[in-house]
């Protein structure tokens, strides 16, 4: 089988958030950066049991800069076999999609596995652009996740409650918390991923129809109100006439 | 030329989250001077309601009661060619998540999935970064998707119902089988609900929850929990908001015995007003409250409970 897995580096959870450039750029400084959690969770690690257990190779995705090798060595450290980098700004959802869409279109793939979204951008939206471009099937918000043969069962994550699919491969799912265990990449597993295979590619130009113009951060909440634990009434009267809504 | 708002009927009704679509699609509608057109899947019935949040016209096709993403987009962009709409909006759940990529490839349009406001002349908004920071996206090109991020807008249904006619469409084949869905009937699932109650490890164990669902019921709130007490299996899944859980942004979030961690917090920020019910003065969560109640909660929340029913009952 192979496996397609596209990940994603995000500001880590506990960053600032600030831009600069007249609010129109995401303010890097001081920022460490992860591979986003459900790609690299989830996503990537259910991939590296269906290998290990059915055989097959797993191959990390990334769209961006060089800078982003650090994450792709990470993905080939938990356990990739080889990674390809499109050489390109990530500046749409379509424009990483087609990249994506186009390697694994000329590769033979039988899943592609995505996060259930970014932890930065929270689109949701590369997982079913690809699909759509590749015309396969699409199973979002995906929990659980068995393959038997051709065929696999999947339990996804539906507003309250969950739903059971079966679907043939290949297809494109998109990976929520309950898919897998977290991994962490043992000395070994960081020695080996030197030596993996990590191709750069080009990009295809994208004429992205939706982009970012600017940032505005919410104003900070005003100083809490602390309420007597013993006048609950006075609680509800502020609800009601203060924040009125009850 | 027409704006197509695609509305989701859940098992033939139509939730708060199809209302705030029709809604937000009407406005914009009435913004670049062209028709609101619904559209939805199933018999049509229930969906004369829609036509009272400004639609012009309600739309039906009954060829597949699928959900597969492959099949719902196919019939969506069918319809929108037929509408000529230069917009489509839908709602941003869980089939609208799986479904909006793929209209806007098939339509070659612009896509901006989470809007949480109507869009002013060529750009629309959203909540980015979990919360913390709202981009404006810039849309070029003649044809938009956008997906409405729920609770947005306050829908009036200040209009007159309208009568659905059913449309002809062709729907591809499915090849996804659904072979069973469990989902908890007759509760305002958490993306939509407006009042929240959720409650975390303070709680000491799953036996004490009737406080909280004490609390809820009498608000008519959904119930939510952290993340350590859904792993630890005291609530289900479903439940967890939070950053790996659901992201909400209801009007009224109470969080009794929950810290705030920053996890947490990237699912529940975008409430209106929060109020915090926590005994140690400590924690994380009263710097993002609006309300806080430093105490016992088991102490706490039945005296928030009576309180309420008291106020409901005036």
């Amino acid at each position: 089988m192979n496996l397609l897995v596209c990940i994603s580096k995000t500001p880590e959870t506990t960053a600032k958030i600030a831009f600069t450039d007249g609010d129109s750029k995401f303010n890097e400084e001081g920022v460490q950066y992860i591979m986003n959690p459900y790609d690299e969770w989830y996503a990537l690690v259910r991939a590296i049991e269906l290998k290990e257990k059915h055989g097959g190779k797993v191959i990390a995705i990334n769209v961006g800069p060089a800078s982003n090798d650090i994450v792709i060595r990470k993905a080939l450290a938990i356990g990739a076999d080889e990674a390809i980098r499109v050489n390109g700004e990530a500046v749409s959802s379509m424009f990483v999609a087609k990249q994506i869409a186009n390697y694994a279109k000329s590769n033979d793939i039988d899943i592609v596995f995505c996060g259930k979204e970014t932890i930065d951008y929270n689109g949701s939206e590369v997982a079913s652009i690809v699909a759509e471009l590749m015309d396969l099937p699409f199973i979002s918000y995906a929990s659980k996740m068995m393959v038997e043969g051709s065929t696999a069962t999947i339990e996804r994550d539906i507003e309250g409650g969950v739903e059971v699919v079966k679907v043939d491969k290949p297809f494109v799912i998109s990976a929520a918390k309950g898919l897998a265990e977290q991994r962490i990449p043992n000395m070994k597993g960081i020695m080996m991923a030197k030596r993996k295979p990590l191709t750069v590619v080009e990009p295809e130009a994208v004429d992205s129809k939706s982009t970012i113009g600017s940032y505005t951060v919410p104003q900070g909440k005003q100083e809490v109100k602390m309420i007597d634990p013993e006048n609950m009434e006075e609680l509800v009267r502020l609800l009601h006439e203060e924040a009125k809504v009850i | 030329m027409s704006v197509l708002i695609f509305a989701e009927a859940k098992k033939g009704e139509y939730k708060k989250n199809a209302q705030e679509a029709v809604y937000y699609g009407a406005k914009l509608a009435s913004q670049v001077g062209t028709e609101a057109i619904v559209f939805t899947i199933g018999d049509g019935s229930n969906a004369n309601e829609l036509g009272s949040f400004g639609a012009s016209k309600i739309w039906f096709n009954n060829n597949s009661a699928s959900t597969d993403s492959q099949v719902v987009s196919a019939l969506i962009a069918q319809a929108a060619s037929k509408a000529e709409a230069t917009h489509v909006i839908l709602s941003n759940t869980a089939l609208g998540k799986s479904i909006a990529g793929r209209i806007a490839v098939k339509m070659d349009a612009s896509l901006v999935s989470g809007a949480n406001a109507l869009p002013e002349g060529s750009s629309v908004t959203k909540g980015v970064f979990s919360g913390k920071a709202v981009a404006k996206y810039n849309l070029s090109g003649d044809k938009h998707v956008i997906s409405v991020m729920g609770n947005s807008l306050q829908p009036e249904a200040t209009g007159a119902a309208g009568i659905p006619e059913e449309i002809s469409l062709d729907a591809p084949a499915s090849r996804v089988t659904v072979v069973e869905s469990k989902t908890v009937d007759g509760v305002v699932p958490l993306p939509e609900a407006e009042l929240v109650v959720s409650a975390g490890r303070g709680m000491k164990g799953p036996e004490n929850w009737g406080i909280i669902e004490d609390l809820a019921k009498v608000l008519g709130a959904t119930t939510a929990c952290s993340r350590p007490v859904a792993d630890t299996g005291w609530r289900p899944h479903h439940e967890h908001v939070g950053q790996t859980g659901v992201a909400i942004r209801p009007n009224l979030y109470i969080a009794a015995g929950i810290s705030g961690a920053i996890q947490h917090l990237a699912g529940v920020n975008s409430s209106k007003t929060i109020v915090v019910i926590n005994k140690d003065p400590e924690a994380p969560f009263f710097k993002a409250a609006d309300y806080g109640v430093l105490g016992d909660l088991f102490d706490i929340v039945p005296k928030l409970t009576a309180a309420l029913e008291k106020f409901k009952a005036q």
